[in-house]
């Protein structure tokens, strides 16, 4: 069966979009629950099956409210912003391949318009929270710049280094040479760079500071500064915002599963499939709800200093390291 | 794979776009007050640049301009800003100089865009290519290294100049008492 390729896209496009929205409906509802669970109490459980109809509820309620655009706010910017975060999230997936011929475009540079779309998400988040003329606000763009400045540059050299063992950019082919048993898979292949499990860990925090998620949500320190960037957003202005945190982890723990854990291969080489893309997609998103409710919130400064003086430093030894191996090896 | 009808002119509508993504950005970016809204004008504009570039077979190119003038200069810029006053209402009219030089900057621009357009119209251009190359990082890194190596380092040579400007400035206001 072979549709035409615009009706192909556009299958794919739907389908994109309720992907995203479905987990952002229920990735709340995990992190709801587990963080629950972390902290000994029952979480939601009155709308439905253990709380399992919540988030349809909320999203009702988030569209039922008024949206509010502060007197002072840049108008046309403060009603831009949220579709600026949730566009780029749902472009990075056109490249993704869920499954061995379940992408909706093969292009060559893939991961480079994963990363050409992510870059985006800082204009949009900073351009939400300069645009709502307020102080808390504010504060919290210019922290979400200096932030995802910072961790752009280990997470881009990290990918460097790993585009010099891979030799392509397309996203399809990095996961076709990960083929067979595990030992196949990027994060295991230490013949080429022994410090590979290193250069993951470089690359999840570098992601987890990119998406703004605890312990680097700096930019919507509850604690400090209200809501941060989206302190002035109502209803569903904010809903936006919600859902595109959601689409942006899962958007990188993909991420994270195409270039370091196989994509959809599988780890004993049978039975390839979409599952286990699926399986270590959200094995990883679990991980980035749990250091959420694991570890406290970081202070700034510590936060840059980690980037600046750690990772960029680690990343950049990985890289000549890598060089010097397939140069000599 | 079977053509789409029409397909032809979704291709001419999406062109279209982006020629006026490209031009209107622009416009945005210099008809406005506000300097955030200048900077947005210029990352709508790159956007277009970008579909052109897809348009010239080049997607690469086009990733690039959305990596590093949206993702890199936009971001850098904007954090300029904010570092500087809040943006305030537009002053009053200014007379006087700015008239004066409001004339000069449009017979230098009509200068260089009567130049360009004579170039772009008279010019021995050849079609853009459908592959030069396989477009693979290799290819690239190789045409980088040989082809194009003076204007490479030539232009890693202006980044180091940035460079090292940054930290003289950056360093001036550091001296320890």
């Amino acid at each position: 069966m072979s549709l035409p390729e615009p009706f192909r896209l556009l299958s794919f496009l739907v389908g994109v979009m309720a992907f995203v929205g479905f987990n952002a409906a229920y990735l709340v509802w995990v992190e709801r629950k587990s963080a629950a669970r972390f902290q000994r109490r029952p979480g939601p459980t009155e709308v439905g099956y253990a709380g399992l109809l919540q988030p349809i509820a909320d999203g009702i309620k988030l569209l039922s409210k008024q949206l509010i655009v502060p007197p002072g706010a840049d108008r046309i910017l403060f009603m831009v912003a949220p579709l600026m975060v949730m566009i780029p999230a749902m472009i990075s997936l056109v490249v993704l391949p869920f499954g061995g011929s379940l992408m909706a475009r093969d292009i060559n540079v893939g991961l480079l318009m994963m990363f050409a779309f992510g870059s985006i998400n800082v204009m949009s988040i900073m351009l939400s929270g300069w645009s709502s003329r307020n102080k808390y606000a504010i504060i919290s763009a210019a922290r979400i710049v200096s932030q995802d400045v910072a961790y752009e540059i280990p997470m881009l050299l990290v990918v460097i280094t790993l585009l010099m063992i891979t030799g392509t950019m397309n996203l399809n082919e990095i996961v076709q040479q990960q083929e067979g048993w595990f030992w196949h898979w990027n994060l295991f292949r230490l013949n080429v760079n022994p410090l590979m499990p290193l250069t993951f860990l470089i690359f999840f925090t570098c992601m987890l500071a990119e998406i703004n998620r605890a312990p680097f949500d700096m930019a919507e320190a509850e604690s400090e500064l209200v809501a941060g960037a989206f302190t002035e957003y109502a209803g569903m202005g904010f809903g936006v915002f919600f859902v595109a945190e959601y689409a942006n982890i899962v958007v990188g723990c993909s991420f994270a599963t195409v270039l370091f854990l196989g994509g959809w291969q599988s780890p004993f080489g049978l039975w390839s499939g979409v599952w286990w893309f699926l399986l270590k997609m959200y094995a990883l998103v679990f991980t980035v709800i749990w250091v959420r409710w694991t570890f406290p919130r970081t202070q700034f400064y510590n936060l840059l200093n980690l980037s600046w003086q750690l990772l960029i430093p680690a990343s950049l030894f990985t890289l000549i390291l890598v060089a010097a191996m397939m140069k000599f090896l | 794979m079977n053509p789409f009808p029409a397909s032809d002119y979704i291709v001419a509508a999406f062109f279209l776009f982006c020629i006026a993504t490209t031009v209107g950005g622009a416009f945005v970016a210099i008809l406005t007050a506000r300097v955030i809204r200048s900077v947005c004008g210029l990352m709508i504009c790159c956007v277009g640049l970008a579909g052109l570039y897809f348009f010239l077979n080049s997607p690469f190119l086009a990733l690039m301009e959305i990596l590093i003038y949206i993702g890199a200069v936009c971001v850098t810029i904007v954090f300029a800003v904010m570092l500087a006053e809040p943006d305030e209402p537009p002053s009053g009219q200014n007379h006087g100089p700015g008239v004066l030089w409001g004339v000069v900057a449009l017979v230098v621009s009509a200068a260089i865009c009567w130049g360009l357009s004579q170039l772009s119209l008279r010019g021995p251009w050849v079609a853009p290519a459908a592959r030069v190359n396989d477009g693979s990082i290799k290819a690239i890194g190789v045409s980088l290294l040989t082809t194009y190596s003076m204007a490479f380092e030539l232009i890693s040579l202006v980044l180091l100049v940035a460079i090292v400007g940054a930290l003289v400035i950056a360093r001036t206001g550091r001296t320890k008492p």
